[in-house]
């Protein structure tokens, strides 16, 4: 049906789930995306409010016609994209290399269902 | 005014052969894909056999909807920087989905949101919850699309009456219905990608031909705006359609709210991760899809201070009525950088502008009704209706008799909200899809301790809250622009639910979780969270 067990015992999965690497997998992504995702929720909050609470330091000219306001929303659009990029690194050299490790071990005895053979 | 009847109707004939040749291609790239469709995971997935930069610009083209292009450029014509918290919540959303979604959503499931929250719960009740959430969703969305085409098509044929709308309407109905039903998700994939391409072309010249005008100074294209627009200085800053009241105030946070964790929820776009090999390239298509969907919004500040400046207000009045929405504000801008109405450069970039805003409709309806069609034949056909004994063939043929019959209910509802802001519309889907979708996929990848229960609870909680609130809100009764005039059965103060029913969707997937006597089976969260993280057993 939807997710096809699994070829091994029960436990198997547990055990991969229980062992070290793949502890110190969890830890690697969860201590990054959930602190990160927290941080920037919080830092796109305080923009919206200070849009709705502060209108004296959002108008605020910076240069020209361009003011605080206008500056903190492209800010929001530097830090999603330094945000990604940051991601893209570290889930390169923390979370790939740990995921691939689990992958290889176990892939003998815990079979990845083919698609051509739904 | 016999020029003008005549340059009205070189352009129409342009926009209609553009149009014409867009259809004809994508009808082309429809036919091959389908042939090509064997198994269900082709129909629902394109095959999984998509590159990370070709699906992240089918996300992006999935993504930069009507609401995206003629909404926000129009809210930032109408309303100054108030317009500008859309782009800016739009994509900080995708954190979300980089984050926490795409990747663990691909290795976990196959076709469906639902296979992911129905991986270790009991399969029936919650593929019928997240099944009946899906297909709202979509319906909202669907809805933003289909009025944002029957605004476009005034313009354009120069007509105020209704008759040119439906027929518009119906028109993209029954493309979109094609598209999905002979090419499944890899035609429409490439839809998307041929799509975005012309969009992200349309706007990058529109944007260059803006800037030009203003010397490529941002400031000078502010000031202008600013002054055109008669409110002076207050066009750049934040409250002009949000800073009124209180009330007003707490609209604002909701809708950024709303939009900033909707994106995660949305069917159409979590589809879109189960079409690549591996989460890797699900990662890669999130991070291609955050710059070019980014840049776009970018684009589309210039076009909308741009429309302000030269367009005005008094522009969109003309072509629109007394209560503009904003939706014409790109294709007018288009014309007025192409040499102003009458001329046939005005012509030319109104007719080109135009095929490319249809072009993005007819696509986002297509990924729409494939995520729909595909939730209800998946998950409500197959595994709740049949108990998990249908066959693909089966399975796939309803999810095409699905895709009519969403189509259909879609086309009929469009036909009568043709007064609402595209992305007013759009914020409302957020909304839903943030308060009944997301708490309930994030307990499910995360909290050991949820449940059935929990899973159930939160989706109609937070679907039935956000859905009644809108029904009670502004958007419908009691207000200048509502949609129903002259009755006032309103008692939500805000237009948008997401400030209360997000809450209250996490709460109740909380609370039923706690308050039910069902134990989590831990080998089953066991499972989930090897699969999601290494990939061990993954479609």
């Amino acid at each position: 049906m939807d997710s096809p067990p699994i070829t091994t015992g029960p436990t198997e999965v547990q055990l991969i789930d229980d062992s070290e690497e793949f502890r110190t997998l969890r830890r690697s992504f969860r201590s990054f995306a959930f602190p990160v995702t927290i941080g920037f929720v919080l830092w796109y909050l305080l923009y919206v409010l200070l849009s709705c609470y502060a209108p004296g330091l959002m108008r605020a000219k910076v240069i020209g016609h361009i003011n605080v306001a206008l500056v903190l929303g492209l800010l929001q659009f530097a830090t999603t994209f330094a945000i990604a990029a940051w991601y893209a690194r570290y889930a390169d050299r923390r979370i790939d290399p740990a995921a691939t490790a689990i992958r290889e071990a176990h892939g003998a005895v815990v079979h990845a269902p083919r698609e051509s053979a739904e | 005014m016999t020029l003008l009847a005549s340059s009205a109707t070189e352009h129409r004939t342009l926009t209609m052969t553009l149009f014409g040749v867009f259809v004809a291609a994508t009808l082309v790239i429809t036919v091959w894909a389908g042939r090509q469709n064997r198994s269900a995971s082709d129909f629902y997935a394109g095959g999984r056999g998509f590159t990370g930069f070709q699906n992240g610009l089918a996300i992006s083209g999935d993504y930069m909807s009507a609401a995206s292009f003629l909404g926000i450029a129009g809210l930032i014509a109408l309303n100054g920087y108030d317009g500008f918290l859309y782009s800016i919540g739009f994509l900080v959303a995708w954190l979300v989905a980089l984050l926490l979604i795409a990747e663990p959503l691909r290795n976990s499931g196959r076709f469906t949101m639902a296979d992911v929250l129905a991986f270790r719960m009991r399969q029936r009740p919650v593929r019928t919850a997240a099944g009946i959430s899906t297909i709202v969703v979509s319906i909202f969305y669907l809805l933003a699309q289909m009025v944002g085409a029957g605004a476009l098509v005034a313009l354009l044929l120069g007509v105020t009456g209704d008759g040119a709308k439906r027929w518009t309407i119906l028109a993209v109905g029954a493309l979109m219905i094609i598209y999905v039903v002979i090419g499944g998700m890899k035609g429409t994939t490439w839809v998307q990608i041929v799509k975005a391409v012309l969009l992200i072309a349309g706007a990058a010249l529109m944007t260059v031909l803006v800037l030009a005008k203003y010397h490529f100074n941002p400031s000078e294209l502010l000031g202008a705006a600013a002054s055109a627009s008669g409110k002076g200085a207050a066009f750049l800053e934040p409250g002009l359609k949000y800073g009124a009241t209180n009330t007003s105030k707490l609209d604002f946070i909701s809708l950024g709210i709303a939009l900033v964790l909707g994106t995660a929820g949305l069917p159409h776009i979590l589809v879109r991760f189960y079409t690549v090999p591996t989460a890797k390239t699900a990662r890669k298509s999130v991070l291609w899809a955050i710059g070019i969907i980014g840049v776009f919004y970018l684009m589309t500040l210039a076009l909308g201070f741009g429309a302000a400046a030269l367009v005005g207000r008094s522009g969109m009045v003309a072509v629109e009525g007394k209560t503009p929405s904003g939706n014409t504000a790109a294709p007018l801008l288009a014309e007025q950088l192409g040499g102003g109405t009458g001329s046939t450069g005005g012509a030319i970039m109104l007719a080109v502008i135009s095929a490319v805003a249809f072009a993005t409709i007819l696509a986002v309806v297509a990924g729409l009704t494939l995520a729909s069609s595909a939730s209800f034949a998946h998950d409500l056909y197959a595994n709740v209706i049949r108990r998990g004994k249908a066959s693909e063939k089966e399975e796939v043929r309803s999810a095409k008799w699905a895709a009519v019959a969403i189509g259909a209910v879609a086309i009929v509802l469009s036909l009568y909200a043709g007064k609402l802001s595209t992305a007013a519309l759009v914020a409302l889907a957020f909304a839903v899809a943030a308060s009944a979708n997301l708490p309930t996929l994030l307990y499910s990848l995360f909290w050991k301790r949820f449940t059935t229960a929990g899973a159930v609870s939160s989706v109609y909680a937070g679907l039935i809250s956000s859905v009644v609130l809108v029904v009670f809100s502004p958007v419908l009764s009691g207000a200048k622009n509502s949609l129903f005039q002259g009755v006032d059965f309103h008692w939500f103060p805000l237009e948008n639910p997401g400030l209360v029913s997000i809450p209250i969707g996490f709460l109740a997937g909380w609370l039923g979780t706690l308050l039910s006597a069902e134990r989590p089976d831990p080998e089953k969260y066991a499972e989930l969270e090897v699969r999601s993280l290494t990939g061990l057993g993954a479609h």
